[in-house]
């Protein structure tokens, strides 16, 4: 805690709205530090919503809002709060969050509603926002809890979307199905861009349908980790 | 008792719900580095699973729907509620523990804690709602997913034991071995999809 406060004090001299300290608070989730493929936090409720783009942009921006509303009000709340029932308060503004994103889900896109199911709920569990609550809202300013939270989001974001975009360009031959802007890109009839049924070059083409089954998001994720790690070799597990 | 067996069977293993839905994913990938603490974990989760589930059926259907007690509808009150009687319960059960298994209590250490946020538990209460299960239903859920969820980490602890031995290449190894040793595992626990133990059961 003596650390958080030297901080801030340090803080409270210069508080530029975008320093450099608040730009790294938001592009170190992009890269060094994912909630996914480095933090391992997030997983649950991410991975069931991604054989589909459009589910899970839904899901992305329902998560930045969270973790960025959340960041703001605990850390707000951050020097009124006992640290016994500290967990507890958290909790409960999460997972007051949550149900205002299901109920305006709810109203806006029932059938989007209708696909996530359970998932919009498991956003409360969701190991992000708690551990950022945790390691960095509890002793941080609002501004900046709020940029880690919506870095942090946008971190989960980018990597949930990208497996969509890989599982249903595989899977399904779509993109952005089930959204106004649906684009069917190949696939074994004629309604496709690219119809593989008498093309010269697709002919051989068809669908993998095991990149619509759960199991094929770890194979991707796992796949993007050995990317990743390939080029950013510090982050290599050496145990 | 043949509905319960059937629910149960179904749960564990047609659908698991690490392997089937990615619920608990976090606590999963992080405590299964050794089978033994694997294990412990595993045995808090089918108990705090099992002791969850019923109260937030009684909570569900006698609270916040309209035919409860108050006669309104509450059910924006459902997450709220939910995690804060998974919070509690697993308080109560850590402190239960404790005071009658200190042995059990330090094997667990600090996994008792972490399955609050564990989304296995809130996921099943979640999906008992959308369901619509009875009581006894609810019960067999709980337990199933539980032990479901018990046999899949102890299964990956088992092979990151051994997998310690071959030679990955760097950038995988770990985490990137696990998620895609994960993904196999849902592929074998896949051939049992299309089982319906109703036939069995005599149902």
């Amino acid at each position: 805690m003596a650390e958080a406060t030297a901080q801030d004090q340090a803080v409270q001299e210069k508080e530029p709205l975008f320093g450099k300290k608040e730009r790294k608070l938001l592009t170190d989730p992009l890269n060094d530090n994912n909630p996914i493929t480095v933090q391992v936090l997030g997983i649950c409720s991410a991975l069931a919503v991604t054989s589909l783009v459009y589910p899970s942009i839904v899901m992305s921006v329902a998560v930045v809002f969270v973790t960025a509303f959340s960041a703001l009000f605990t850390s707000l709340l951050r020097n009124y709060i006992p640290k016994q029932v500290r967990l507890i308060v958290q909790l409960v503004i999460i997972a007051t969050l949550v149900t205002v994103v299901e109920l305006t889900l709810k109203y806006l896109n029932y059938p989007v509603y209708k696909q996530l199911s359970v998932y919009i709920g498991l956003i409360i569990t969701n190991c992000i926002i708690m551990g950022r609550l945790e390691a960095f809202s509890m002793g941080n300013k609002p501004w900046r809890s709020f940029l880690d939270g919506v870095g942090n989001g946008v971190g989960y974001g980018v990597i949930l979307i990208g497996v969509a975009i890989v599982r249903e360009l595989f899977g399904k031959g779509t993109l952005f199905a089930g959204s106004p802007i649906e684009m069917p890109i190949i696939g074994p009839t004629a309604d496709y861009w690219i119809n593989t049924t008498d093309n010269w070059w697709f002919g051989w083409y068809a669908n993998n349908n095991l990149m619509v089954l759960p199991a094929a998001a770890m194979f991707v994720i796992g796949i993007m980790i050995w990317v990743q790690r390939s080029y950013n070799t510090k982050l290599v597990d050496v145990s | 008792m043949g509905e319960f067996i059937n629910i149960f069977i179904k749960t564990a293993f047609v659908e698991n719900l690490v392997l089937a839905y990615f619920l608990g994913m976090c606590s999963y990938l992080a405590v299964s580095k050794t089978v033994k603490t694997a294990f412990g974990l595993g045995l808090a989760v089918i108990f705090v699973l099992g002791i969850t589930m019923p109260i937030n059926w009684l909570i569900n259907t006698y609270l916040l729907s309209d035919t409860g007690i108050f006669g309104i509808d509450l059910t924006f009150l459902r997450f709220i509620l939910f995690i804060a009687v998974i919070a509690s319960m697993v308080q109560l059960v850590e402190m239960v523990v404790e005071k009658y298994s200190p042995s059990l209590y330090t094997a667990l250490g600090i996994f008792l804690p972490l399955i609050t946020v564990n989304c296995a538990i809130l996921g099943g209460s979640l999906f008992m709602v959308s369901r619509e299960y009875n009581l006894t239903q609810s019960v067999a859920f709980g337990l199933g997913g539980g032990f479901g969820w018990f046999l899949a980490i102890i299964a990956i602890a088992a092979i990151r034991e051994k997998i310690r031995y071959s030679n990955v290449p760097p950038a995988l190894r770990g985490l990137g071995m696990a998620f895609i040793l994960t993904g196999l595992m849902g592929i074998a626990f896949m051939s049992l999809m299309g089982i319906d133990p109703a036939a069995f059961s005599g149902n």
